[in-house]
């Protein structure tokens, strides 16, 4: 199998990089953190590229709109790179900030807007899968944090429309095993129909609000200490994994 | 100004904004009778550039998104109808983050950077609409901005909206003055407090240099047969600070020669260092900006708790944030640079409700913020500092007492990692050397906080900066600390760094000097905000974001070129030397000389005597004590002290960089935690417990007791989590006041002791600490009454233990049906101080007291359990007592609980006494019904006493003759109650 390499894309306040990197690597792919002006002066960076992740983070502070500024620059810069780069067939991932930095530079459609209960939140959500994309390959359910202030998901309803009947929708909140353990509202920032990602590139884009890299160790639940005790009674082993690493793991299966 | 030239383009939003619907909330809920019907907001960037109208529209479309948002680069983008419009923007010189990055927006827009004098400022419009009076209207723009830091303009519909530019425009002589000290002691005595005269005859702000110390200088300057320059003085005077040599804690104080800091705290950890022999875990402590512990064989973990409590009363937003990047610097300025992986807050305010109003003046111009706008400020501060560093939050608190009304006290931490080696190099050592250049990196220089904690009026004048207050910027700091901690550190390219913090550059760079022996600074290569700036103050500014490092020469132009593909500034200002002194030079000419040893260690040791106090409060009658239990328990649930602020908790990212084992708030109820794990490796299961511990209100009745009630909390919360006893670390933050009293020094003494006492008594080293003494509100009641809020004497003690497997954790919430719940420790008649009779609104006497013997050994025991298996929940029995454990571990689990009083260890006899006493050393835990057996056989000889068994929807507390029971529905409804609407 061959190791597909992932570029994460840094600077200007993104700051997920080391922990998205630390996942790749766990599930076989070669990672590389590379700040957005080395890949702006050495191109070539992009061309060897198997994936291209835009991780989480506050790029510019979120300071005129998140994802703005980071998003003018990608498309300004390297706009042609990335089309040439997404000719070929490679993944590309948006989490986050890397989401909405995406869909400023137009490369997914959609905007993310603030939600609705007027600040920032980090809490667990789950997701069902709901479009088709190599990263939620074998996927229906899966729980994971979000953590922003900007990630209500609009646009136009016959956008809306035209992005589920395309099959472009990914992820959406549903009510699952967190936001009942919890008494949490299934939706965490009034998404227009739920929408938790979406994808372009017939898939091989994804863009979305929560955080797979932070929910790939069983210990990572908000519950495990709970799960924990139902395992010891019954005799059972607590697992290792956690529900976002399949994600990962389906990008490098890609290329194999 | 030069309006004529600005441009101003205006950003709406043209689907549903949440912000706008936040504002209507939070105003409708202020004033209930107004006529308010919607807000709009609209975001504003002043352009002070010679641009030509296609420029100006270009840039328009790269700060709008057309997907969202429309613009308008004619007039201000309003709504069709509204009743007035508010603009708030910063006053000049204020930090402005959002104006910074509109700027690098516009310039990569227009493919081109923006002159000198040329700038981007940020405002935004609140357009109110509904039929409103002017004075509704001044009303709502009083609650929205901050007068010292923003300005505030009202427009009728209708009226003209000029642009405004809220350029620096500085006047006046930048330039050197010499001080004349050959005067009288009265003049002596009136520079120290007031400060330099200027050539207008105004004083520049205190150097809060005593007597001693003026005379100790001026005899210094006789000596060399010359006047000190202003720089000199200011810089002596920073150097010499309270805040930078902590004099209380290093001074003589009574018969301790060597000061409360040495023989106390040093003297404790020393002691318990080498008790601990082998098993000593401390690598870096007390010398460097964190203290630094082993936490596996190839790295180590720092910590570092601040307060930042005099800003935050000025600007609770400003202060709070400042105080989290901050002491992220005092992490990326451990050692070589150590990666900031945790943050975690702490807040002492006045009960939000308070609506009590102060004012600074006697002729009431200058209110206090309300209490509730400094809480909802300093929360907003951490979040941003917080989240746009990408670094977690994953514990806080929120303590509250009315004589936190006049300056809260806001404590900010954090964590840090760092390999032990890197290359071969040890990289909690550095040293610059004489020869390495001092390169100053991050932010510009402004006025920004000099004599920052002076507050004055006149700095409010029309172009003259706000420095008052520093707003920090956490994403400049971000490409600081990618470009430090990703890249340079690990390349080897500097000897030596260190934080700018209090006292700027002439702080940093003369600490620094001391590793190499002198320095050399060219004052004219700082790089500035704006022109204007006289030396001295670009010396002592704390204009935030910036490190100071120590550079070979033949690494400069490498580092420089690494700097600027991050988007960093950096700059070499000089160079360190052998010479023995520290020179600074501004347009070639040497405007300071010094030698290090005088400016080091030339203070002159000021002996502080004390005076006993014994402090005796009335206890509440039987009468007042003979209360419904029940209802007692709902009232304390409901208190801020006790109840949930999960608003704070889930607003803090807590997830990111994937290191999260606990959350801030735990169990299905989602109850508060008291301690943290964090694995902070993605290879190995070893990890990072983080506690607290506080007891302010113990203070009252005695010092002592309050300092030994806060390291046994901060101690348990740890273990309670699963860090065992001699794997602890602590680190303490006084925060005191009237500090120049001998009542309140001997008070200080007694807490000090008490810190020596119970840390060798756990065996538990300080790694670092802080203090900050005067945290004293003088100014003039709502009648005009003069008034002094004095903050009651504060400790918080915060732990770090590393533990093995981060899979043998404990939370405090119940898990199963069916576990057996179990009580370890004494309960014993120690009401006094308790929030019990706080509800009462009395004090009492009977204050907890520590037993570390005994203690030792219940803690010990309790780790072996949770090794052994027996434990399905760990709860720290703290304020409230042992009925509000119960509560909240329900809460947690949202399991009921039967539960019996009647045989707990320990004196404790009154059923108010058994139920809400706060004796320390207290554990409540639910144990797995199989390894019971085992569980009591392992803790016999220990004070432990079954309670009864978890499940169903109630809590049923039975006492000798009495019970009440309460359904978990109702409990967790008052725990949330108190801030259920914020």
């Amino acid at each position: 199998m061959t190791k597909p390499r992932a570029v994460i894309f840094s600077g200007y306040g993104l700051n997920t990089e080391d922990e998205t990197k630390s996942v790749f690597e766990s599930v076989g792919a070669d990672a590389d953190i590379v700040h957005i002006n080395d890949v702006v002066s050495r191109p070539a960076i992009l061309a060897r590229a198997q994936i291209a992740v835009f991780p989480g983070g506050f790029s510019y502070g979120d300071h005129t709109g998140s994802g703005k500024a980071y998003g003018t620059m990608l498309r300004r810069k390297l706009g042609r790179e990335l089309e040439r780069f997404l000719a070929r067939n490679t993944l590309a991932i948006g989490i986050c900030n890397g989401f909405q930095i995406l869909t400023s530079a137009g490369l997914l459609p959609g905007a993310l807007v603030g939600n609705d209960g007027g600040r920032y939140l980090c809490r667990w959500v789950d997701l069902k899968v709901v479009g088709k994309s190599p990263w939620l390959e074998g996927i229906e359910t899966l729980s994971v944090p979000i953590a922003h202030g900007e990630g209500k998901y609009v646009a136009p309803k016959s956008e809306l429309d035209e992005i589920e009947k395309k099959g472009n929708v990914a992820l959406t909140y549903v009510e699952g095993e967190i936001s009942r353990h919890f008494a949490l509202p299934h939706n965490p920032n009034g998404a227009s129909r739920d929408i938790a990602g979406v994808t372009s590139h017939g898939g091989r884009v994804l863009g979305l609000m929560p955080h797979p890299e932070r929910a790939v160790r069983f210990t990572q639940l908000p519950h495990w200490t709970y799960l924990r005790e139902r395992y010891i009674r019954d005799g059972a082993d607590m697992p290792a994994a956690g529900p976002g690493l399949t994600m990962f793991r389906n990008a490098v299966r890609y290329f194999a | 100004m030069m309006p004529l030239m600005a441009a101003r383009v205006t950003v709406g939003a043209k689907v549903d904004d949440a912000r706008s619907r936040t504002y209507l909330r939070t105003l409708k809920a202020l004033l209930p009778k107004s006529k308010l019907k919607e807000i709009s907001v609209v975001a504003s960037y002043t352009i002070d550039a010679k641009l030509t109208r296609t420029e100006l529209k270009r840039l328009a479309e790269c700060l709008t998104d057309p997907k969202t948002e429309i613009s308008s680069l004619v007039g201000v983008c309003a709504p069709k109808r509204y009743a007035y419009a508010i603009e708030i923007g910063f006053h000049p010189g204020v930090t402005d983050n959002v104006g910074r990055t509109a700027r690098e927006m516009i310039e990569l827009a227009l493919g081109k950077k923006l002159a000198g004098g040329e700038g981007v400022y940020s405002s935004r419009f609140i357009f109110l609409i509904g039929a409103l009076s002017r004075r509704e209207a001044e009303a709502i723009a009083r609650e929205l901005h901050n007068p010292l830091i923003e300005r505030v303009d009202l427009y009728r519909q209708g009226e003209p909206v000029p642009v405004r530019v809220p350029k620096v425009a500085l006047s006046g002589r930048a330039g050197v003055e010499k001080v004349d000290l050959e005067v009288s002691d009265k003049e002596l005595q009136r520079i120290g407090k007031e400060g330099i005269v200027s050539p207008d005859g105004s004083r520049r702000g205190p150097l809060a240099l005593s007597m001693s110390a003026m005379k100790t200088i001026q005899a210094h300057f006789h000596a060399l047969g010359r006047k000190p320059t202003d720089i000199e003085l200011e810089s002596i005077a920073q150097t010499w600070s309270e805040h930078c040599k902590h004099t209380i804690f290093a001074d003589p104080i009574d018969e301790i020669e060597e000061g409360i800091y040495k023989r106390y705290i040093k003297g404790a950890t020393e002691r318990i260092r080498k008790a601990k022999g082998k098993n000593d875990f401390c690598i870096s402590v007390f010398k460097d900006n964190s203290g630094g512990i082993r936490f596996d064989e190839k790295h180590l973990v720092t910590h570092k708790v601040e307060t930042h409590n005099s800003p935050s009363a000025l600007d609770p937003f400003g202060g709070a944030i400042t105080g989290v990047v901050g002491v992220n610097r005092d992490c990326l300025g451990f050692g070589l640079g150590a990666k900031p992986i945790a943050n975690i807050y702490g807040f002492c305010v006045a009960d939000p409700a308070d609506d009590r109003s102060f004012f600074r003046d006697k002729e009431k111009l200058q209110p206090l913020l309300p209490a509730r706008r400094i809480l909802e400020g300093v929360v907003r501060g951490i979040n941003s500092g917080g989240n746009e560093s990408g670094i977690p939050t994953p514990l806080g608190f929120v303590a509250t007492d009315p004589r936190y009304r006049g300056k809260p006290l806001v404590f900010a931490g954090t964590v840090g990692l760092m390999p032990l080696r890197s290359r071969g190099r040890i990289l909690h050592k550095k040293s610059a050397r004489p020869g390495d250049l001092v390169v100053v990196a991050g932010g510009r220089v402004g006025l920004d906080g000099i004599h920052g904690a002076t507050f004055s009026s006149e700095a409010l004048a029309s172009g003259s900066p706000a420095t008052a207050v520093q707003i920090g910027d956490p994403i400049t700091q971000k490409k600081l600390s990618d470009a430090l901690i990703r890249e340079a550190r690990d390349l080897g390219l500097y000897t030596s760094i260190t934080d700018n913090g209090a006292g700027g550059i002439s702080c940093s760079v003369a600490e620094m000097a001391k590793e190499s022996g002198g320095c050399e600074v060219d004052i004219d290569r700082v790089p500035l905000k704006y022109q204007g700036l006289s030396p001295w103050q670009v010396w002592i500014s704390e204009s935030q974001e910036r490190m100071t490092l120590s550079v070979p020469k033949k690494n400069w132009q490498k580092l420089k070129k690494l700097f600027e593909r991050h988007g960093v500034e950096a700059a070499a200002i000089g160079e360190f030397t052998r010479s023995g002194r520290c020179v600074v030079r501004a347009r070639r000419k040497v405007i300071m000389d010094l030698s290090m040893d005088f400016l080091h260690d030339g203070r002159p040791v000021e002996r502080l005597r004390t005076k006993k106090v014994v402090r005796k409060h009335v206890e509440p009658t039987r009468k007042e004590r003979g209360i419904e239990l029940d209802k007692t328990l709902l009232i304390l649930l409901a208190r801020p002290n006790v109840g949930s602020t999960a608003f704070i908790a889930e607003q803090y990212d807590h997830e990111v960089q994937g290191t999260s084992v606990t959350k801030p708030l735990s169990g299905k109820g989602r109850v508060h935690v008291d301690a943290a794990v964090l694995r902070p490796l993605h290879e190995s299961d070893r990890g990072i417990v983080l506690s607290h511990g506080f007891a302010p209100w113990y203070s009252d009745i005695d010092t002592y007791a309050m300092a030994a009630a806060s390291i046994d909390i901060a101690v348990r919360n740890a273990l309670a989590a699963g860090a065992a006893r001699d794997r602890i670390a602590i680190l303490d933050n006084f925060c005191w006041s009237t500090s120049n009293t001998p009542e309140r020094l001997y008070e200080l003494k007694r807490a000090a002791r008490a810190v020596y006492d119970i840390a060798v008594g756990y065996g538990t080293p300080y790694i670092s600490g802080k203090d900050s003494m005067y945290n004293d509100f003088r100014g003039f009641s709502e009648r005009g009454e003069a008034v002094h809020i004095a903050a009651p004497p504060t400790l918080l003690i915060s732990a770090i233990a590393v533990i093995d497997d981060v899979r043998q954790i404990q939370t405090p919430d119940f898990k199963m049906a069916g576990d057996f719940v179990y009580i370890l420790g004494e309960t014993n008649d120690e009401l006094g101080g308790s929030e019990y009779f706080a509800t009462l609104g009395k004090v009492g006497n009977a204050v907890p007291r520590v037993q570390t013997a005994k203690n030792r050994r219940t803690y010990d025991a309790l780790t072996r359990s949770i090794a052994r298996g027996h434990i399905a929940s760990a709860l720290s029995i703290g304020r409230g007592g042992l009925c509000v454990a119960l509560a909240k571990a329900a809460i947690g689990g949202q399991l009921g609980a039967d539960v019996s009083l009647a045989r707990l260890p320990g004196a404790a006899r009154s059923a108010d006494s058994l139920l809400f006493s706060e004796s320390l050393g207290r554990v409540l835990v639910s144990v797995r019904p199989h390894t019971t057996a085992d569980f009591e056989r392992h803790m016999k000889g220990i004070a432990c006493s079954y309670l009864g068994v978890v499940g169903g929807e109630r809590l049923r507390v039975e006492l000798h003759k009495r019970s009440f029971t309460l359904p978990v529905r109702v409990l967790s409804g008052a725990y949330r109650k108190p801030f259920r609407d914020w």
